[in-house]
């Protein structure tokens, strides 16, 4: 035969068990060690403004109010002062509540604009994604106006619905969840399976047998998950609770009464524990649900498209579309009409004096939240897309990678108001080394980077993800540094992912006060800060026009940054065009 | 062998999965300027083996030699090679010469020799004019020669190309591995082509590397794998092959199928009655223009015909074999010529030169 290697007796494929423990590892090189170090400066970022901010907080409940060791004797106090402890099942009250509430109204919609063919989808679409544009406490706000013992509705009608307490806060989650679960559901019943909808059909089943028999079953992943961000944004949400919940004692409330009223900072972290607490829970739930989806939707099924229904039905359809949408623009329509009325609701003559913000010193305020936003967008959308292309493209150092990646997805279960007061423990503090942040932009842009650093991080992921694993493969054998292809095709392949993320930081940025609540001080107020505090000190109608300013900057973003997403898509159309 | 020097050396790499084995102890030298295709089914580690080979997988034990320097625990970025993927990889918002400048940009090279040599590797892949079009604008089989040109380009000393045919329809496959043949010679790169498709590795190898299970099966030029596999799985993997069973004969140069005692050319040197298996390639069972006098004439009965254009395809039954059928290709003339017809009997030959005989172990059974 031929002198070559062969083997004619194939011998059954087992290798000493110690052959599978061994590699020949690569010599790093500089390209390597530089990639460890990025590896290591991500995981040592968020570390240092995650997870120790977080552990301060558990070890400050364990301390009195002077800073002694003091054990459980927190959660025995707050458990055993019914006052206090109420707070907890009010919590859980107006979340589950305003979840069943939000998940309901917003299945039939998101059903609506996916599976029917009724007219202005599109435009009933995108007004339906009008409250994401208005920090949480204006809608509240508006409730006032309209619901209130001296709201128009309560005017008109005589009919008091005893908006302050739970009925307002559910009210304002409600309104303030809808566009993030409707998001989530219209996903789930797109990509559910047209296949299965065709045989049910073809065995001759009614619509309704269909919807409960198919329908349901087929998106029940999707509704865990709108269920856990409806109950995540209530339970976490601070300035719906603040505004219109009178004695109604929350837990997001709660820790600021604490620690800002009473400076009773170890009780203000024990509640903090109480509250990530149910936040973690559903985190995991959640995280454990999506790995299952991503199973579930396989290549070979068929995504679902709109069908028509009878016509009754579709009309019926269109009609609760319309009547939600009319909700919401009302509640728009109002904050406007308070914002220019001289004296609602007894002087409705127009004027522009709710615009001269006195007592925040003018514009600044707006000014500074401006500036917070756009530094924001800047930085967190170059460190969530790098450290998500280190996690997703580079094959070094799997442990490093996997740390970042579980610190990236944490944030989401951290509510806003506990890492601002995490972030007074770790930057109030003389000693730290961090403290020279405290009490400028800085800290406020990096705890909103934090507090919304997963969902772009997730953007990315994906992004990066379908992009051609092999490109990094060609890169270095054309002898280019990792970062020159990251530079040249990477990034111009994912930038209309990059803008939306930077949309998303910029908008949030806006729009958040949880965490600033705690980290302001006097003269870096944010705008929507300001609609609190011009609402505390009794100017509703400055902070009503503080809020309708607020909305069309979010709105002119939204507009500068679609225009970018045409440009690029314009510019990139000549190499996606077959 | 060739009289050229090896320029890369493969010395026993294993590499594993978990606990599933993808590699299993593989050593391999390929010569300078030599095309040595790696052949197997799916799954076998063609791939892996590729990788490991770019620095783009880590092996559990082994190294490489590349040019005599030991290239084992290099990154890849430090290895001298160029690759190209079944899905073409083509930087999509890099115009195609943009993409084959790449690599050049990357070392620096002088814009006024960039521009003439993106072109004169356009000019070669005989796609002169693509240079300003997007990937996106071209199809399959041009993106492929962009994707060659570009692993060319910054000419390494080592191809690799893991089924750059597989996407393309059969047509475009079979002009372009011509292409890929051609240029190689003209380039004189020491080439590793990994595919699942034996024709393609019969047409282009220098030699093949007939992998299976993570283990080299044989290596050897397409006509020593075509006409003297060493296993039973080479047999069956590369070309068509009758299968019979057997037993060893009292002299090495004798076998028995069922009742027929046969000659072979293949010793075996096993003792009588040892089970083997023997194997004849279709084209080498003879029907027509028989010598009376040859060796391993038997008596045999056509079954069925199946046309094929120029050959027919005729499955036989022998006299004395009740166990097996056998499969003959005769040419479309001699099917005439004889008026072969399903029910005849007829003379069959089997040349001992073209019988094989495997011992029965060293079966692999898929
Ligand atoms: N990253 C990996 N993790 C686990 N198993 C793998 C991985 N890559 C390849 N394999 C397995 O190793 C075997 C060989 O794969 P591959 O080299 O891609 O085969 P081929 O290219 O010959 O089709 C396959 O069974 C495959 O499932
Ligand atoms: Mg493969």
């Amino acid at each position: 035969m031929n002198g070559s290697a062969t083997s004619v007796l194939a011998a059954p494929s087992v290798v000493d068990s110690r052959l599978s423990r061994q590699r020949v590892h690569q010599r790093l090189g500089v390209e390597g060690l530089l990639i460890r170090l990025l590896i290591t400066l991500f995981a040592v970022w968020l570390g240092a403004f995650l997870v120790l901010p977080l552990l301060q907080v558990l070890l400050r409940s364990l301390q009195s109010k002077t800073g002694e060791f003091v054990g459980l004797a927190n959660y025995v106090a707050y458990f055993a002062t019914p006052a206090i402890s109420r707070a907890l099942g009010n919590s859980l009250y107006v979340s589950i509540v305003s979840m069943v509430v939000t998940v309901g109204l917003a299945l039939v919609y998101a059903y609506a604009l996916v599976r029917t063919t009724m007219p202005g989808r599109g435009i009933l679409r995108t007004l339906a994604m009008l409250p994401i544009f208005a920090p949480s406490l204006m809608q509240a706000l508006a409730f006032i106006y309209i619901f209130g013992n001296n709201g128009i509705f309560t005017r008109l009608t005589g009919i008091n619905i005893r908006l302050y307490g739970s009925t307002g806060i559910i009210m304002s989650e409600v309104f303030y969840a809808f566009p993030h679960v409707l998001i989530v559901l219209i996903t789930a019943f797109s990509l559910a399976d047209a296949r299965l909808y065709e045989a049910a059909q073809a065995l001759g089943a009614s619509s309704r047998r269909i919807f409960f028999t198919v329908t349901l079953p087929s998106i029940r992943y999707g509704l865990i998950s709108a269920a856990f961000v409806a109950f995540t944004l209530a339970i976490t949400d601070f300035g719906a609770p603040k505004v219109v919940g009178g004695d109604y004692d929350v837990l997001a409330t709660d820790i600021y009464n604490k620690v800002i009223g009473q400076q009773d900072f170890g009780m203000g972290a024990t509640i903090s524990v109480l509250l990530l607490i149910p936040a973690v829970l559903a985190f995991i739930i959640d995280r454990i649900v999506q790995r299952r989806q991503v199973a579930q939707v396989t290549a070979s099924s068929t995504p679902l498209g709109p069908k028509r229904h009878g016509r009754v039905t579709q009309a019926v359809f269109f009609a609760y579309c319309l009547l939600i949408v009319g909700f919401i623009l009302s509640v728009y329509g109002v904050v406007l009409v308070g914002a220019f009325a001289k004296n609602w609701p007894y002087d409705f003559s127009f004027t522009l004096k709710h615009f001269d913000f006195y007592s925040m010193g003018g514009y600044k305020v707006l000014w500074n939240s401006l500036q917070m936003a756009t530094i924001t967008a800047l930085i967190g959308t170059i460190l969530v897309f790098c450290s998500a292309y280190l996690v997703e493209k580079t094959k070094v150092w799997a442990q490093g990678r996997s740390v970042v990646y579980l610190l990236s997805i944490m944030p989401l279960a951290i509510p806003g108001t506990v890492l601002g007061l995490a972030y007074i423990f770790s930057f109030n503090d003389p000693r730290s080394p961090i403290n020279f942040l405290y009490g400028t932009m800085g800290i406020l842009v990096l705890s909103t980077i934090v507090h919304y650093y997963t969902v772009p991080y997730l953007t990315a992921t994906t992004a990066l993800k379908q992009i051609d694993p092999e490109f990094e493969a060609i890169g270095a054998s054309l002898d280019a540094p990792f970062y020159r292809t990251f530079w040249r095709v990477t990034v111009p392949m994912a930038l209309p992912a990059i803008i939306s993320i930077a949309m998303y930081f910029f908008l949030n940025a806006m729009v958040t006060i949880s965490a600033a609540v705690f980290l302001f001080v006097p003269g870096k107020e944010l705008a929507a800060l300001a609609v609190m505090l011009l609402d505390d000190s009794g100017e509703s109608a400055q902070a009503m026009a503080m809020s309708s300013l607020i909305i069309s900057i979010g709105l002119g973003a939204r507009v500068v940054f679609y225009l970018l997403t045409r440009g690029i898509e314009r510019r990139s159309q000549a190499w996606t065009r077959r | 062998m060739s009289s050229k020097e090896s320029y890369l050396r493969i010395v026993h790499i294993t590499k594993t999965f978990g606990t599933f084995v993808a590699l299993n102890d593989v050593s391999l030298t390929v010569n300078e300027g030599e095309l040595v295709c790696i052949l197997g089914p799916s799954g076998c580690g063609k791939t892996t083996l590729l990788r490991i080979i770019a620095g783009l997988e880590e092996q559990n034990v082994g190294e490489i030699y590349q040019s005599g320097k030991d290239i084992s625990r290099l990154p890849p970025r430090q290895r001298d090679f160029g690759i190209v993927f079944q899905s073409y990889a083509l930087f999509p918002n890099l115009t195609a010469a943009e993409n084959i400048a790449y690599g050049l940009e990357n070392r620096r090279v002088p814009k006024e020799k960039i521009r003439a040599r993106v072109a004169e590797l356009l000019t070669l892949v005989g796609l002169p004019n693509s240079g300003p079009k997007f990937p996106s604008q071209l199809s399959g089989g041009e993106q492929q020669r962009i994707a060659l040109a570009r692993a060319l380009a910054v000419s390494p000393g080592l191809l690799l190309l893991d089924e750059p045919l597989s996407a393309l329809d059969a047509r475009v496959r079979v002009a372009l591995r011509l292409e890929i043949k051609r240029l190689q010679r003209h380039v004189g790169v020491t080439t590793i082509f990994v595919t699942h498709d034996q024709e393609e590795a019969l047409v282009l190898a220098d030699r093949i590397v007939v992998l299976n299970r993570g283990r080299i099966e044989q290596v050897g030029t397409p006509e020593e794998i075509y006409r003297s596999p060493a296993t039973t799985f080479v047999a069956d993997f590369v070309g068509l092959m009758n299968f019979l069973p057997g037993r060893a004969g009292d002299r090495p140069d004798r076998v028995y199928c069922d009742r027929l005692e046969l000659r072979c050319a293949d010793l075996h040197r096993l003792a009588p009655d040892t089970p083997v298996t023997l194997a004849i390639r279709p084209e080498d069972v003879r029907v027509s223009h028989i010598d009376p006098s040859a060796p391993n004439l038997v008596r045999g009965r056509v079954r069925e015909t199946e046309f094929l254009g120029s050959f027919y395809r005729v499955t036989l039954t022998l006299d004395g074999v009740e166990t097996a059928r056998l499969i003959a290709e005769v040419s479309t003339n001699e099917i005439r010529d004889q008026s072969i017809c399903p029910g005849m009997t007829l003379p069959v030959s089997l040349p001992p030169d073209l019988l094989r005989v495997y011992p029965e172990f060293a079966r692999v059974s898929q």
